[in-house]
């Protein structure tokens, strides 16, 4: 369990999890912001948009996360696209997640009350206004228990960015074990720092809710 | 002619059931958002096209039946994987279930760190650990321990909540019979639990099946690999056909996740139907 912090070890370890949080964070903005706009297509009132949501959510939640990672990495290049492979493995990663968020944004925006929409209209409030100043924030609330399971499943997923040259925790495991440690202690270390960032993201969540808790 | 342009909608709590004005605003709206989707379309056909993507150089290979037998080789290999790894699961998952729901503490709280464990740990690394350590000369094993351990994990959980779903006088009035507890686990609130979850647990096969192309990472020769193995040798000069591999992956995978989706859904239809006729006659 030791070798952690022999040659210049611990440093490889740190990157990695340095790199696995920025990966992370970087997918669950871009997954935000894109999930919330496929959202809104989904429950807006034009067909052709709704159509496009659900067709783009069905497209990506049964797609392995994989495939994706490998349809990004390898098939962007030939088209003359060149990001690192971070920026790959974020597209990949925050277009997979996108269509979770989206999924639990509309399941949340089902259970604001019809009369809070139409106490806003009857205040004058355009489509946009009634979006995003009522209904999406309160829809925000109710689905902080189910986005949780998103986000914390979010840094697992982020694993198999280290299979497409993202140097994060799973390519340090994989480097650790080319130099021969013991596959169970390389095992131990890397489960702990992901445990820490799993609690750290159910935490963050936990007081999320305790602070916006919704009295109706 | 009534379009999907002219159904009459109801409100929503985004918006008022729309007046003859809102219509046509919303049928500009849509011509507008067809133009921009078939525009983006448009635009990926093409750069795909200017790159040469549609050459028949780059999809020479999938003519080959050596290739197409490989394709057919890796989806079965991937459906061994699952077909494995979902048995496993779903019996892991009964029996983990089994002991967070017992009355014994140390047996309790053994399965319930077991789960909490597996749950948190990436996937991955997981069957990395497992084909490092035990299962270096077969990947399969790797693959299918290691799918078995993470989804049996979730699976246990569906069950036990499930079975905490069960109305509380099902069981009561079990015991009140006479009934032990195991007899009141089988007979009364399993039963009961695997019918409501059913379509969460095919759910959960779901993740399971899309997660097999993980063992491409370990040299499992499942789809992905045998995908990645075909867009690795250069086709003369036309380049690798990762792209043309894609098209051809990623829809066989889509349509497998779709078939157990509709079965789901069938099951929870089927389901509801049941539970109707029952309480129609039991009335």
């Amino acid at each position: 369990m030791g070798f952690l912090f022999e040659d210049g070890n611990f440093a490889l370890f740190r990157d990695g999890f340095l790199q696995t949080i920025e990966l992370s964070a970087l997918s669950a903005l871009l997954a935000l912001l894109l999930g919330t706009l496929l959202a809104a297509c989904r429950v807006s009132p034009v067909p052709v948009l709704r159509g496009f949501g659900t067709t783009w959510v069905t497209l990506f939640r049964n797609t392995p996360l994989t495939v994706l990672f490998f349809a990004v990495t390898f098939g962007l290049p030939p088209l003359g696209v060149h990001f690192s492979h971070l920026t790959f493995a974020v597209l990949a990663l925050g277009g997979y997640t996108a269509s979770f968020v989206c999924e639990v944004l509309r399941s949340g925006i089902n259970t604001v009350p019809l009369g809070q929409a139409e106490a806003a209209r009857s205040l004058g409030m355009t489509f946009g206004q009634t979006l995003t100043q009522i209904v999406l924030p309160q829809a925000a609330r109710t689905v902080l228990a189910p986005m949780s399971s998103v986000f914390i499943a979010l840094p697992r997923n982020s694993a198999i960015a280290g299979a497409f040259s993202v140097s994060e925790l799973y390519s340090a495991q994989q480097t650790f074990s080319e130099r021969g440690y013991s596959i169970f202690a390389i095992f131990f270390w890397v489960a702990c720092a992901y445990l820490v960032i799993s609690a750290t993201v159910a935490l963050l969540f936990r007081s999320l809710e305790n602070r916006l808790a919704v009295a109706r | 002619m009534s379009s999907i342009f002219t159904r009459p909608s109801t409100a929503s709590v985004l918006y008022d059931a729309p007046g003859p004005k809102a219509r046509s605003r919303y049928r500009v709206f849509g011509v507008l958002a067809l133009l921009a989707i078939a525009g983006l379309l448009w635009y990926t056909v093409t750069a795909l096209a200017d790159n040469g993507q549609f050459d028949a150089e780059l999809w020479d290979a999938f003519q080959y039946n050596t290739i197409q037998q490989r394709i057919v080789d890796g989806l079965l290999a991937t459906l061994e994987a699952f077909g494995l790894a979902a048995v496993g699961s779903l019996a892991l998952g009964a029996l983990l279930a089994a002991g967070q729901l017992s009355d014994h503490r140390p047996v309790r709280w053994a399965a319930v760190s077991f789960v909490q464990f597996f749950r948190a740990m990436p996937l991955l690394i997981l069957i990395v650990a497992l084909y490092y350590a035990f299962f270096a000369k077969e990947p399969m094993w790797a693959l299918v321990l290691g799918l078995t351990l993470y989804n049996g994990s979730v699976q246990a959980e569906i069950i036990r909540s499930g079975v905490n779903a069960v109305p509380r006088g099902q069981g009561e009035a079990g015991y009140a019979l006479g009934l032990r507890k195991t007899q009141v686990m089988t007979t009364v609130l399993v039963p009961q639990a695997v019918r409501s979850m059913l379509p969460t647990m095919i759910g959960q096969l779901v993740v399971t099946l899309k997660d097999t192309s993980l063992g491409f990472i370990i040299t499992y020769h499942e789809l992905l690999f045998v995908g990645k193995a075909i867009a690795s040798q250069p086709l003369n000069a036309a380049g690798f056909p990762y792209i043309p591999v894609v098209l051809v992956i990623g829809p066989i995978y889509i349509a497998m996740c779709l078939l157990l989706t509709a079965l789901a859904r069938w099951i929870e239809a089927r389901g509801r139907r049941g539970a109707n006729r029952r309480t129609s006659a039991a009335a």
